[in-house]
């Protein structure tokens, strides 16, 4: 199925939204929105390019292994935060005890990770979701 | 006064999409009521909330409902008309006047006195910026005084994805050999 108009516009939205949804992650300490919302706008970035181009091309983006990895890989960072803090000398996640001295700067640096953690998880497991869902039982996706 | 229009909206809204037979347009419908639900959030000041509701609840979940209906079919199985309980409309009266009998006892919309307001709101709303350095208040309860709970959510993310790909991805070793070539 191809259409010249849905791909053309898509070619050109699909880079504004991914920045939106960057955008939106990296906001998240000073406006609406965070990790999570953005994760998800980052997310339909890659379904909707999937929609328009077919799963298979989508996977050419993202492949499995890479949005497999970057799943854990956010989760982990926001874990991996929280330890570091341990490792400094704080509690677990106690962002001020990143950097003794800065404790103002360490928290807003500790909450910035955390939400570019949730953001990583959130946007590959959307894109996983669907590209499971919308070829269930296929391999190559 | 707007709130009251988008509430029937809502509703208007829920009935149809409990009423269609047709599977995906009950889909779209259901975004619809996301969408409105979300402007519900935005008169409310409740922004964040309005853009989870708007990217999860319009967004997502709509493209996950259609891409579920393309393996299971579009049309609602046909419903047997003699089956239908005579009790349901009285239980639903009795659900709404239970309902509407417990706001009674609620306090007012935005209430300063109300005991939401009275607990651990002031502190968030006084002190949050100096103790976390972020001047978004919702960032600053889920991130930090509420950092357990949003590590919890994403790890419930992570595992739902990853449930999902244990059950419906297929390794190549264990697949068949296709007889045909697939697109």
């Amino acid at each position: 199925m191809h259409n010249v108009t849905i791909e053309a516009v898509a070619r050109v939205l699909i880079p504004f939204i991914q920045l939106f949804g960057l955008y939106v992650i990296v906001h998240g300490d000073s406006g609406p929105g965070g990790g999570f919302q953005g994760g998800v706008i980052l997310g339909a970035s890659f379904i909707l390019h999937a929609i328009v181009f077919g799963a298979k091309a989508g996977r050419k983006r993202v492949s499995q292994k890479v949005s497999d990895i970057l799943s854990s890989t956010g989760v982990l960072i926001y874990g991996g935060v929280g330890v570091a803090a341990m490792i400094a000398g704080g509690m677990y996640l106690e962002y001020a005890a990143l950097s003794p001295g800065h404790a103002h700067a360490a928290s807003h640096y500790g909450i910035f990770a955390i939400e570019v953690g949730v953001g990583i998880t959130v946007a590959a497991v959307m894109a996983t979701l669907f590209f499971l869902f919308a070829a269930r039982g296929r391999s190559d996706v | 006064m707007t709130e009251i229009i988008l509430l029937f909206l809502l509703i208007i809204v829920a009935f149809a999409a409990v009423s269609m037979r047709n599977l995906v347009s009950a889909g779209m419908v259901l975004a619809v009521y996301s969408l409105l639900m979300a402007l519900i959030w935005t008169r409310l000041n409740a922004v964040d909330v309005a853009f989870t509701e708007a990217s999860v609840g319009a967004g997502i979940t709509t493209v996950l409902l259609v891409a579920c209906l393309s393996h299971t079919g579009r049309k609602e199985a046909p419903r047997h008309k003699q089956r239908r309980m005579k009790f349901i409309p009285v239980v639903l009266l009795l659900t709404v006047l239970a309902l509407v009998y417990g706001t009674l006892g609620m306090p007012d919309f935005g209430d300063p006195k109300a005991p939401a307001n009275l607990h651990v709101a002031p502190r968030y709303i006084e002190q949050s910026q100096d103790e976390t350095a972020v001047t978004n208040m919702v960032t600053a309860v889920l991130a930090s005084y509420r950092g357990y709970d949003t590590l919890g959510e994403t790890t419930v993310i992570f595992t739902a994805g990853a449930a999902v790909v244990l059950m419906l991805r297929r390794r190549r070793r264990a697949e068949p050999k296709p007889t045909r070539e697939e697109d």
